[in-house]
């Protein structure tokens, strides 16, 4: 278990966090690039100092400013993989695993066996000899995580470890890399901006905004009760933020005027989460009543996936809406970007909760 | 590498006056070389260079420089560390005296040598209560040598080591690798060329080095005549002589930045120029 508590300040940057991630399980911290999920990978690393706060791994307090505690890097129980791998590009792969060991003061053969073990289990055994500057990128992922696994770590760290690979190889090695993180006993954390990572690899997910934590939860939490615009926005859906008036009769104020919903609830703050297929677009106001209807133009026409037979439409209406509708749609009422539409959605179609 | 600057060049009237502004310079520097190489001839040259006489003085001077080198090397990884990975009070004015020695005239520096560690000096009487006397020895000669040389290796390795990227750092750090082990295993390697360089370079200040070395440590054949100083004293007897110990002091020099420019040709001066040029 990796308590994690800490405030850290850059220039104009604050890093104001705290959290726990368990053992045996793949914590995802997700977040714009410059939301502070680099800098926090490091203070738990001990390459940087909060200056205030405290991270605790299992039993043993590593940074307690408070306190006068701070464990330096090199004497915490750690794995680090850089975004960019940093493998020593004057040792071959096989000496760059055994790096760390060599450290700890094991055995010439102990060491050997069990760099060889690692290269194995990474399936790069036969690259054993070969410097990082002659890797495939992947390769060098594989690389930089074995030598971080050989030390069997408590806290294992990775920083975007798929950015840097290519589309294609990123797809291969993302299969490869859940099984592995699934066997593993360690309190893990994952930093991505990727919202497609973070729902493969979070079993929690914590997201990060301007050097804060918006929200904690599981997958589903997440999809199903995103608490601020970011969040639904990575989870692809729609949020709007309202209160319930005290003689409500089905409608909620939001900042952008009433929406009807179906069972708000007792009077006060709510979330309401619209799915982007639970809208539908119409070239002309639509007939009938009960409905939600904003104006706005297309900004957007998105293919989903990008050669898939669905298109999100991204909508310039107040509140901003994302829909999703077929390629057939798109033809027939012949959607373009500009173009001034009626977005409705049913009170039936939105999920409110508080 | 392309070309850079503008095209059309060609028939600039500034691009001329440069060209032969060069021409006249590389001429003036090339013109004292060549006329060393030309006076004596191959032959004649060889037997000069198996002269006891200058094998003596050439012996002794390989010994010294060596010796200084590797206390340059020894005391200098250190210091260059710490001005690379460091921030701490004085660090400029530290840096300044550290250079110093490389625009001091030498023989001020054999004076400053002379009042500190000769008998008179200030930490004379200390030597001599423990049996040590400096001056005039071989020991001051490599003394002269490392305070006139240092400079050059330090500057080099502390360039070297600044320039280790820091994401090596930071990998080697969380791979339990304490910082000195960090040095040794990381930051040392891979500075390597700045560091051969360096040496190199003290190497060869060493191996030239006249003014310190007269005054602090004397002319005294076998003892603290090295090269330089044998040149000096043939001058004033025996030319040819002269010029046979300086055509192998040339082929020395010549070498050894030939050597540099291969290992890290960004670490002779003309080359960190150009580097800082094209950035």
């Amino acid at each position: 278990m990796l308590e994690l508590r800490v405030v850290s300040r850059r220039g104009e940057f604050a890093l104001d966090v705290a959290f726990e991630a368990p053992a045996g399980a793949t914590t995802v911290i997700v977040g714009e690039s410059g939301a502070g999920k680099t800098s926090l990978l490091r203070l738990a690393a001990g390459l940087d100092q909060p200056e205030s706060g405290r991270i605790r791994l299992d039993d043993e307090v590593l940074v307690d400013p408070g306190a006068g505690i701070a464990v330096p890097a090199w004497r915490r129980d750690v794995g680090y993989v850089a975004q960019d791998y940093a493998l020593f590009p004057h040792l071959t792969v096989a000496q760059n695993v055994a790096f760390g060991l060599d450290a700890k003061r094991i055995g010439r053969g102990e060491i050997e066996s069990r760099v060889a073990k690692t290269l194995r289990r990474a399936r790069i055994g036969e690259l054993a000899r070969r410097r990082p500057a002659m890797l495939s990128g992947g390769q060098q992922q594989r690389a930089a995580l074995a030598r971080a696994l050989v030390l069997d770590p408590r806290l294992l760290l990775l920083d975007e470890p798929l950015a840097a690979l290519d589309l294609q190889t990123r797809r291969q090695v993302r299969g490869e890399l859940r099984d592995l993180l699934r066997d593993l006993g360690c309190v893990t954390l994952y930093v991505t901006h990727s919202p497609l990572e973070a729902l493969l690899f979070g079993d929690r997910i914590v997201v990060m905004e301007n050097g804060r934590v918006t929200q904690i939860g599981t997958r589903d939490d997440l999809l199903r009760h995103p608490r601020s615009r970011y969040v639904a926005a990575l989870m692809g859906t729609n949020l709007l933020a309202g209160r319930v008036p005290r003689s409500g009769a089905g409608r909620v104020q939001t900042a952008d005027g009433e929406v009807s919903v179906s069972d708000p609830g007792g009077p006060g703050e709510v979330f309401l989460a619209v799915d982007p297929g639970q809208i539908t677009i119409h070239p002309q106001a639509p007939e009938g009543s009960a409905q939600n209807v904003f104006v706005g133009p297309i900004l957007e026409l998105a293919p989903e996936p990008p050669t898939g037979d669905r298109v999100r439409v991204v909508l310039g209406t107040h509140p901003a809406l994302v829909a999703e509708v077929t390629r057939e749609a798109v033809a027939a009422l012949s959607l373009h970007e500009g173009m001034l539409v009626h977005a409705s959605f049913k009170a039936t179609g939105i999920r409110t909760y508080r | 590498m392309s070309t850079r600057g503008p095209a059309g060049t060609a028939g600039d009237l500034g691009t001329i006056v440069a060209a032969g502004a060069s021409a006249v310079l590389v001429g003036f520097l090339g013109f004292p070389l060549a006329a060393l190489v030309l006076r004596v001839p191959p032959g004649e040259l060889i037997r000069r260079l198996l002269d006891p006489a200058l094998l003596e003085a050439l012996r002794l001077s390989l010994i010294t420089s060596v010796a200084a080198t590797v206390v340059v090397v020894a005391l200098g990884i250190p210091i260059a560390y710490l001005l690379a990975t460091r921030d701490f009070p004085g660090k400029r004015l530290l840096e300044v005296l550290i250079e110093l020695p490389m625009v001091l005239p030498p023989t001020v520096a054999g004076v400053g040598l002379l009042l500190a560690f000769g008998r008179q000096g200030l930490a004379g009487g200390a030597l001599d209560a423990v049996g040590i006397s400096v001056p005039f020895t071989t020991l001051a000669v490599v003394v002269a040598q490392v305070f006139v040389a240092a400079p050059f290796f330090v500057s080099a390795t502390r360039a070297g080591l600044s320039e280790v990227d820091p994401r090596y750092l930071d990998a080697a750090a969380t791979l339990r690798s304490s910082p000195s082990r960090t040095l040794l295993r990381v930051m040392l390697p891979l500075a390597f060329p700045s560091l051969l360089a360096g040496a190199a370079m003290t190497w060869a200040r060493a191996l030239g080095e006249f003014g310190a070395t007269i005054t602090f440590a004397g002319n005294m054949p076998g003892v603290t005549q090295t090269m330089p100083l044998a040149v000096y004293i043939a001058l004033q007897s025996d030319l040819d002589a002269a010029v046979a110990m300086s055509v192998l002091l040339l082929a020395l020099s010549l070498g050894v930045l030939l050597a540099v420019r291969l290992a890290a040709p960004e670490l002779t001066p003309l080359g960190a120029r150009a580097r800082a040029a094209s950035r």
